[in-house]
């Protein structure tokens, strides 16, 4: 059996913390190799010391046979491993030729033979049929192209062995599809892929084997074809996972949430909501589905208060929130797990403890005649952190320090615990592996069990069918239909969401 | 959590050391003993009582102007305008303490009043423009140091004298000086500003730490997109922000003008008060308490430098390089603390 890259029981200590416990991990030739692990298990810290960003404490690494000593990443480069990283390292303002070569660049005569490199990365791009044009500028392409980018570079660098760190955490649907092609015609030209994700789905399209670590420990190594997402699951995260989230019956009640006619403008004068109309009851979780810039971020920061509408009204419990100031809204009962956990959701800087007063700091308990009872805010925010298994050292720990699916929970927990009418979630599992995913599906029914009138958006289809009790489809700032979950097919959605087809919207139905 | 403060701690401490090391390099190769020199140092500063309250004086006006700029910092802020603020201060102390006479507890507190004020108002014009009109306050403050400097000089010459160059002094009932101070210290300019000063420096702790105020200034400082959601006016925040600093600034300039001076004469240039602030406050890690002791250190480097001619023969110049030198430290404290976490690393 012919490994190009072998990793023997790599061990990796950082103070007293074992990222990597005794890890194996061997890759053949001309394989797509997933490795499979949940946020921090230790996958990252296991490709960096492949590709020389960290020494192993124990255990050896082989490539092609050969013992051999990583200590930088120019020496993975040199022994043919290329790193497609998550976080683009991109020049803005260079042309994908410029940001292909950097580093180096070919010469002639003392100036860079641009030519010479356009036509060299042009032939690289048909090979594999990247369809990358080498002039165009980075700001001017889409993020499918930039990570297209990425692997080029990793190509004219002489790259034989590739390592994708969740490649499609950052693509829509459509790029996803894309890339997997591109992986595809990449083992065709005898390269040879690690792929770093958690996403189960992929990793039975694509991958031949995979290996699983959990808590910095080696689980195994599976063939694709033996195996399937439940097992993977299990090996993961360590307990059964269910993916179709238990639920009973939807109970719906009165009319929580009444959207009529709202017009929202961007920055740019654009309307990009547009005489939407839209109900959510008490009791029910409805789901937006839609291709991302439909207008959904809009029409949730509308509801909540951050951005102003230009006309419409918006009822909650029958009473008029439209245009109201987000404190406002909030004290009138609307919860908002927001979209961007760092931007919005958290000041990152302050104690996970503080943040857990974000909407409330200024009421009693946790305030009396403006001065703050710390007692009191870290009683509930230990509290909440256990509730909601938050998983921190401690309430005193900046936000920043948590892992994404820490700051969910934490975020979560929040917003739950002010008992909201309205409790909006907006992408809240977005970059989270499945027992977070799982943990926060089952919040957001147990509120609706409690007769809480939920509206979640995703770009998720799996997400939206399974969860919601009424998907709304929207389209260009509009809902051109409201379907069943039971009754329709992603297929159905995806022309729905693509604005093909339309039914008539049954509104308030 | 606890190795973390002491690195907290040690930091600033050998960027002191780091800094009068380089110090004692400029002295040796300029052909002065630096033994002499930092002994001469340290006994102008805390040689005798009357030293200490000379030094004590030095360090009350430092304390105020690096609350000034540790507030507005702390609330995501760069108040360049400390030394702006501060002149004007000044000006509103010694106004209210030349134009009226009262009883003394009334008068003394409306005259620190009135600098709090003018200070806060000078803030509030850079805190409303970056609030409603996103103006960088750093362009702005700057500015408005120049427009307070010379504002006030043309008030002294020609409301608060007839043509002269300074004012009157102020009436006793506004004066911070105190009989028994300067008898205990030898007769030095020592005034009770230092117990104000104190205080203040317990209002910004309290005020940031522990009131409802404080966590939404903090908040809008490190996030305002987080504010906004979390239903916090950013903007008011602002402005609050930048006129609570300004007015930590006018009460530094009023300890001037009630203490030191007891009247106001027209500068030349900037009293540099304010910019050492920005120092004194980094040095401090923006932190009430830290911020005395840096204003410790500042006050009696200014203070201890007068002795270093006559005793040493060092020119007070040099003084100037090595406090520049202990800044320069502390600004790249982050090549401290590599080393601090290397040594540490190789201890174990």
């Amino acid at each position: 059996m012919e490994y190009v890259i072998e990793m023997l029981n790599i061990r990796k200590v950082f103070g007293n913390f074992v990222a990597n416990d005794n890890i194996t991990l061997q890759l053949k030739k001309g394989e797509i190799h997933a490795l499979l692990g949940e946020n921090g298990a230790g996958k990252s810290t296991l490709m960096n010391v492949l590709f020389g960003l960290y020494q192993p404490d124990g255990g050896e690494i082989r490539v092609k046979g050969q013992t051999v000593k990583i200590s930088n990443p120019n020496v993975a480069n040199d022994l043919g491993i290329g790193m497609v990283h998550q976080h683009f390292m991109l020049v803005d303002t260079f042309t994908v030729t410029e940001n292909i070569i950097l580093g180096s660049e070919p010469t002639k005569g003392g100036k860079i033979d641009i030519k010479r490199a356009e036509q060299e990365v042009r032939e690289l791009s048909e090979r594999y049929g990247l369809a990358v044009d080498p002039t165009a500028k980075i700001a001017d392409i889409s993020v499918g192209m930039q990570q297209r980018v990425e692997i080029l570079k990793t190509l004219y660098r002489g790259a034989d062995i590739l390592i994708f760190d969740e490649p499609t955490a950052v693509l829509t649907p459509q790029e996803i599809q894309e890339l997997i092609q591109i992986m595809k015609a990449l083992v065709r030209e005898g390269k040879s892929i690690i792929l770093i994700t958690h996403k189960l789905k992929e990793i039975m399209e694509v991958c031949d084997r995979v290996t699983v670590i959990r808590r910095g420990k080696g689980i195994g190594t599976l063939n694709v074809a033996d195996t399937n997402p439940n097992e993977l699951a299990a090996l993961m995260v360590g307990r059964e996972v269910h993916f179709k989230t238990d639920k009973k019956e939807a109970n719906p009640g009165k009319e929580v949430l009444e959207i009529k006619d709202l017009v929202v403008k961007d920055a740019r004068g654009v309307t990009v909501v547009d005489h939407l109309n839209l109900t959510v009851r008490a009791g029910e979780i409805v789901g937006i589905a839609g291709v991302d810039g439909n207008g959904q971020s809009e029409l949730i920061e509308a509801i909540t208060g951050l951005i102003k509408a230009e006309s419409g009204s918006i009822k909650l419990n029958g009473k008029e929130i439209l245009n109201l100031s987000p404190r406002k809204i909030t004290e009138a009962g609307v919860g908002h797990i927001p979209q961007d956990r760092h931007k919005h959701g958290l000041v990152l800087d302050f104690p996970i403890g503080e943040n857990m007063v974000l909407q409330t700091y200024y009421k009693e308990p946790y305030s009396k005649n403006g001065v703050l009872n710390f007692k009191n805010i870290y009683d509930k925010a230990r509290q909440l952190i256990k509730e909601f298994d938050v998983r921190t050292p401690d309430e005193y720990t900046k936000a920043r320090a948590l892992s994404g699916g820490n700051q969910q929970k934490a975020i979560i927990g929040r917003e739950v615990d002010r008992n909201p009418e309205l409790l909006i979630a907006a992408q809240p599992t977005r970059g989270l592996d499945v027992g977070a995913i799982e943990f926060i599906h089952k919040r957001l029914i147990e509120q609706r069990d409690q007769g809480k009138a939920v509206l979640l958006v995703s770009f998720e289809l799996d997400e939206i069918m399974n969860v919601s009790d009424r998907i709304a489809v929207i389209y260009e700032g509009k809902i051109v239909a409201i379907v069943d979950p039971k009754e329709t097919t992603e297929q159905e959605l995806g022309l729905l969401m693509a604005g093909s087809k339309r039914k008539e919207a049954g509104v308030s139905s | 959590m606890n190795s973390g403060r002491l690195t907290n701690f040690l930091i600033p401490l050998l960027a002191v050391l780091l800094g009068m090391i380089a110090g004692s390099i400029v002295m040796v190769v300029s052909g002065y003993d630096p033994i002499a020199g930092y002994s001469a140092l340290l006994y102008g500063a805390f040689g005798d009582s009357y030293y200490i309250g000379e030094t004590i004086r030095q360090m009350t006006p430092y304390i105020l102007s690096g609350l000034a700029v540790a507030f507005a910092f702390r609330t995501g802020l760069f108040n360049i305008g400390v030394e702006g603020q501060l002149i004007v201060g000044w000006l509103a102390a010694v106004w209210v303490g030349v134009a009226f006479e009262l009883p003394k507890f009334i008068h003394l507190p409306l005259a620190i009043l009135a600098a709090a004020l003018a200070g806060a108002l000078w803030a509030l014009i850079p805190g409303f423009l970056k609030a409603r009109f996103k103006v960088h306050e750093v362009i702005v403050t700057i500015m408005m140091n120049y427009i307070a400097l010379h504002v006030t000089n043309a008030i002294i010459r020609s409301v608060l004298s007839d043509k002269g160059y300074k004012s009157e002094e102020i009436h006793e009932s506004a004066s911070l000086r105190s009989e028994f101070l300067q008898s205990i210290t030898d007769y030095s300019t020592l005034h009770y500003g230092i117990v104000i000063a104190l205080i203040a420096a317990v209002i910004m702790w309290f005020l940031l730490e522990k009131t409802t105020k404080g966590y939404e200034l903090r908040a809008v400082g490190f996030n305002q997109h987080a504010s906004h959601y979390a239903g916090m006016n950013v903007s008011n925040n602002i402005v609050l922000a930048m006129v609570i600093s300004g007015a930590f600034a006018g009460v530094a300039g009023a300890m001037e003008g009630l203490g030191t001076f007891a009247n106001i004469s027209v500068k030349a240039g900037f009293t540099g008060v304010g910019f050492d602030g920005i120092a004194v406050a980094l040095l401090g890690g923006n932190n009430a308490f830290g911020i005395i002791l840096s204003a410790l250190l500042f006050g009696a480097l200014k203070v201890g430098a007068l002795e270093m001619p006559s005793s040493a023969g060092v020119p007070t110049e040099l003084v100037d390089i090595v406090i520049a030198l202990i800044i320069f430290f502390v600004a790249s404290s982050y090549l401290i603390r590599l080393l601090l976490t290397r040594v540490k690393k190789e201890g174990k």
